[in-house]
């Protein structure tokens, strides 16, 4: 029982230390889909904005998974997958700023951010 | 001093730089731009004259080898190994036996160097000396011309390229100069080229030319290709071993003798290429002085004493240059008798007194023809200054109808004249004298060719008519009545532009004669001392019992080193007890023997026969003197008793002798023959091939052209409406099919096209795990 106990959490400690790659994968891509279907259904703008965040911190997670993933098994570069989520989130910022400029340059023309009603790219 | 000698033709070119292209830039004045030609003509001469003294009187004296500058850096054209095309592989001396065999190949280096020797020399000596004469009388005469600076510069050119001419050491460099003193020629009689005449002249000269070049070229090819060199001293030590050709026979020396002929011909003034030369006239006086009368025209005869031993190779070709020659000086003599131009006069003087120096080259006495040359230097230029101060005193005047007791005007220029005609009737002691009486006895004496009799007969006879218009020039300008005094019209196409600007508005008024500058007359005076003197280098040896006194000052012991001598085989004059060395390739002796005698029976000989009359030779000799001076009387005193004694008897006579004075003032019609034998000729010719070119070739053009423009119509009609309609049809036809459909899928909601990316995404994800599985 102790041993159970004592082999659980020492199981449990091992896997904080060396955590599964694949759970994190699984939420990352649960995220994901969850930035697709939210780009995709949507018709608010800020939504759709909000949704493409999600995405990349699906990606950032996963980047940040197989770093780590890497360092464990001693295979790579730990740094690289870190670095790249830091310019992700900066580059995620910078579009957000710009984003919203449209959105409120958008607003002030047309008094909508639905996206449904912003069709004028149809034939 | 002679291995200064290549500063000789610099130093005018130098000159002729520095005018040419500082001239009118920085606006010389004609003091600087007269200073800068003369002076460096001046230098010239005085390097001249020391190298031809220090080359045969010097403590180190070269004569009578010639001395060729070494300049072996400056292999000018390096054509290396070249193949004698012609020519004999084996020529034997008789004499020995012994064959020695030429070179079918050789090296061809053609230098650029200067030669000194006899015959250089004494022209180096007229060019640079008579040719500072006439420049200093050049900045008098052109005084007020507008292109002051580009007539000295014209003139540096000429005396650069003259001094080439008779400086360089072989055939190509002799060609150079050749070239570069008819351009110059021509330069310098278009010198008014805003006028049409003078323009025309110098294209006729130039064009005149042009056939004698060609000839000339054809023989400098003909020699590289038979002895394989241009240098002078290789062909001629050469040549001298060929056989000599028989009358009659063309070998080889005689098809070059005759390219030389024509080309000398053409420089020369001799017919039928003389046309030019009369023509020449439209030039400034200096430059027909200089050019036509001293210098440039006599190129001919220096080369063909340059290559006398080729032309003595030739009997045919010695026969053919004296009856040219004889032909020219009677020819011109009779033309010069009817012109009132005074110029033209000097003119057919010229080609009348060329016609003698040819004539003495054809009857073998090649060292006479340049002593005449050289008189006729002096006594040709100064006529020709004289009558340039006469134009200048007359203002512009040449016409001798209008002038006429010139003599209390202008005595300088009258008695220094009269220095010159005597000289060019063959008065005793003029220098004239001693070179026509030494040819007409060498004509008379030759046995170098049949006829001699006939060439002194046509000689003697061109002398009294030489005589006669000399007599007639100088009576119609100097003597008798005043007849400038009748106003007279400008003719425009006399002047220069000096007068042009002194009268702009002036139609007509009484001009007196004035004397003209001291920088004309003086040189006048330099000429007439040298015409006067000049002859006694060459005095005949009758009036010094039959030797040859004065040694190296005499130009016949002078310039016997360079003249071949057929009856020993060898340079210079026989030796006494020197057997004949005679090269008669590959003949056996008999043979030899049997052409040498054909070669020496030349027919009646005039000279044997008065000497079988009068015993010696000496008495002979002093015949034919006194014949010479009797025909020289006979022509002043007839042009005297015609144009002072009874000034009507001309009239008379050409009236009734009007066919022959007819033919003579109309120069025998030459020009109009050639005017319509050869320039109608060719235009029509150019007009027929105008005619095929517009008619036949631009057709040719132009139906090609109007066919293309064809084709390309109905191509175009073809592409228009079948290619681009099917093209069309397609097109609409698959946008009528499509577009609804592919209309269809554009939304232009973000959302659609978000979905097929994402639909994308997962084919693609889908496509990858395919592949895995």
């Amino acid at each position: 029982m102790i041993f159970q106990e004592a082999s659980r959490a020492s199981t449990a400690l091992e896997s904080i230390k060396h955590p599964d790659l694949s759970k994190f994968l699984v939420i990352a891509a649960i995220l994901f889909i969850i930035g697709v279907a939210g780009v995709l259904t949507r018709r608010n703008l800020l939504v759709i904005f909000m949704s493409i965040e999600l995405i990349l911190n699906a990606a950032n997670l996963n980047f940040i998974a197989f770093s780590r993933y890497l360092q464990d098994t001693g295979r790579g570069d730990p740094m690289s997958g870190q670095i790249f989520t830091v310019f992700i989130i900066v580059v995620a910022a910078a579009e957000a700023a710009i984003g919203l400029g449209i959105v409120i340059a958008l607003y002030r023309n047309r008094e909508t951010i639905w996206v449904d009603q912003i069709d004028l790219m149809k034939w | 001093m002679y291995k200064f000698i290549w500063l000789v033709p610099l130093l005018p070119l130098a000159g002729a730089a520095i005018n040419g292209i500082f001239g009118r830039w920085f606006g010389f004045s004609e003091k600087l731009i007269g200073g800068i030609a003369v002076g460096t003509v001046a230098l010239a001469f005085l390097i001249s004259l020391t190298a031809v003294y220090s080359y045969g009187f010097g403590g180190d004296a070269q004569w009578p080898k010639s001395y060729v500058t070494t300049q072996a850096t400056f292999n000018w054209i390096p054509a290396g190994a070249v193949k004698q095309t012609l020519g004999y592989g084996e020529v034997t001396r008789v004499e020995t036996g012994a064959a020695s065999v030429s070179p079918r190949a050789s090296l061809l280096n053609i230098e650029w160097s200067y030669q000194l020797d006899p015959l250089s020399s004494v022209f180096m000596l007229i060019v640079t000396g008579v040719g500072l004469c006439i420049f200093v009388f050049a900045t008098g005469y052109m005084h007020g011309e507008t292109g002051f600076y580009r007539f000295f510069a014209y003139m540096g050119l000429f005396m650069f390229s003259m001094l080439v001419l008779v400086m360089g050491s072989n055939f190509v460099m002799m060609f150079v100069g050749w070239e570069g003193v008819g351009l110059c020629s021509y330069l310098l009689i278009g010198y008014y080229f805003n006028r049409q005449e003078a323009a025309n002249a110098s294209r006729k000269a130039f064009i005149t030319n042009r056939v004698g070049d060609f000839g000339f070229m054809l023989a400098i090819f003909g020699v590289i290709a038979t002895f394989g060199s241009a240098q002078y001293t290789g062909v001629v030590t050469q040549a001298a071993r060929y056989p000599i050709e028989a009358l009659g026979h063309w070998g080889l020396m005689s098809w070059i003798a005759l390219g030389l002929m024509i080309g000398a011909c053409g420089k020369s003034a001799q017919f039928p290429l003389h046309v030019w030369l009369p023509d020449a006239m439209a030039g400034p006086t200096p430059v027909s002085a200089l050019i036509h009368a001293a210098t440039m025209v006599t190129a001919g005869l220096y080369m063909l004493t340059r290559t006398n031993v080729i032309f003595q190779h030739s009997k045919t070709m010695m026969l053919v240059v004296a009856l040219v020659g004889a032909f020219t000086a009677i020819f011109a003599a009779t033309i010069g008798i009817t012109q009132n131009d005074i110029k033209k006069v000097l003119a057919y003087s010229t080609v009348s007194q060329l016609g003698f120096m040819f004539l003495a080259c054809g009857v073998g006495a090649f060292v006479i023809g340049i002593f005449h040359v050289m008189t006729h230097a002096f006594f040709k230029a100064l006529m020709f200054l004289g009558a340039g101060s006469v134009i200048h005193g007359m203002h512009h005047e040449q016409d001798m109808r209008k002038m006429g007791g010139l003599r209390k005007y202008m005595p300088y220029t009258y008695w220094t004249f009269l220095a010159g005609w005597l000289a060019i009737c063959g008065i005793i002691p003029f220098s004239g004298f001693w070179s026509k009486d030494e040819i007409l006895w060498n004509a008379a004496s030759t046995t170098h060719i049949p006829f001699g009799w006939l060439v002194w007969l046509v000689g003697t006879i061109a002398a009294t008519c030489t005589a006669f218009y000399m007599t007639r020039l100088v009576a119609m300008t100097f003597w008798g009545e005043e007849r400038f005094r009748k106003a007279h019209q400008h003719s425009l196409e006399h002047e220069g532009d000096a007068i042009r600007k002194d009268h702009p508005t002036d139609k007509g008024h009484v001009h007196i004669p004035h004397e003209s500058p001291k920088s004309m007359w003086v040189p006048l005076v330099a000429l007439a001392i040298l015409a006067t003197v000049g002859g006694f280098v060459g005095i005949s040896t009758a009036f010094t019992g039959g030797k040859e006194v004065g040694g190296r000052m005499n130009i016949v012991t002078w310039l016997n080193p360079v003249i071949w001598n057929p009856s020993t085989g060898d340079f210079g004059k026989a030796e006494e007890g020197k057997t004949g060395v005679i090269a008669f390739g590959e003949m056996s002796r008999a043979e030899a023997a049997r052409v040498e005698e054909n070669a020496s029976h030349t027919g009646f000989n005039l000279a044997h026969a008065v000497e079988s009359k009068v015993g010696s030779e000496t008495a002979t000799e002093w015949v034919f003197i006194i014949i010479s001076l009797m025909v020289a009387g006979v022509g002043i005193g007839l042009g005297l008793l015609f144009y002072i004694k009874s000034p009507n008897l001309a009239d008379v006579w050409a009236a009734r002798l009007r066919p022959l004075y007819q033919a003579s003032y109309n120069k025998y019609w030459i020009d109009e023959f050639f005017g319509w034998a050869i320039t109608r000729r060719t235009m029509d010719l150019a007009r027929g091939v105008f005619a095929f070119d517009s008619k036949v070739v631009d057709g040719a053009v132009n139906g090609s052209a109007w066919l293309t423009r064809l084709t390309s119509k109905v191509t175009g009609a073809t592409d228009k409406y079948f290619v681009d309609g099917l093209v069309n049809a397609i097109a609409d036809f698959v946008v009528r099919l499509m577009s609804p459909i592919v209309r269809a899928a554009q939304t232009g909601l973000t959302a659609n096209y978000a979905l097929v990316m994402v639909i994308g995404l997962l084919v693609a994800v889908a496509i990858y795990f395919i592949k895995i599985f």
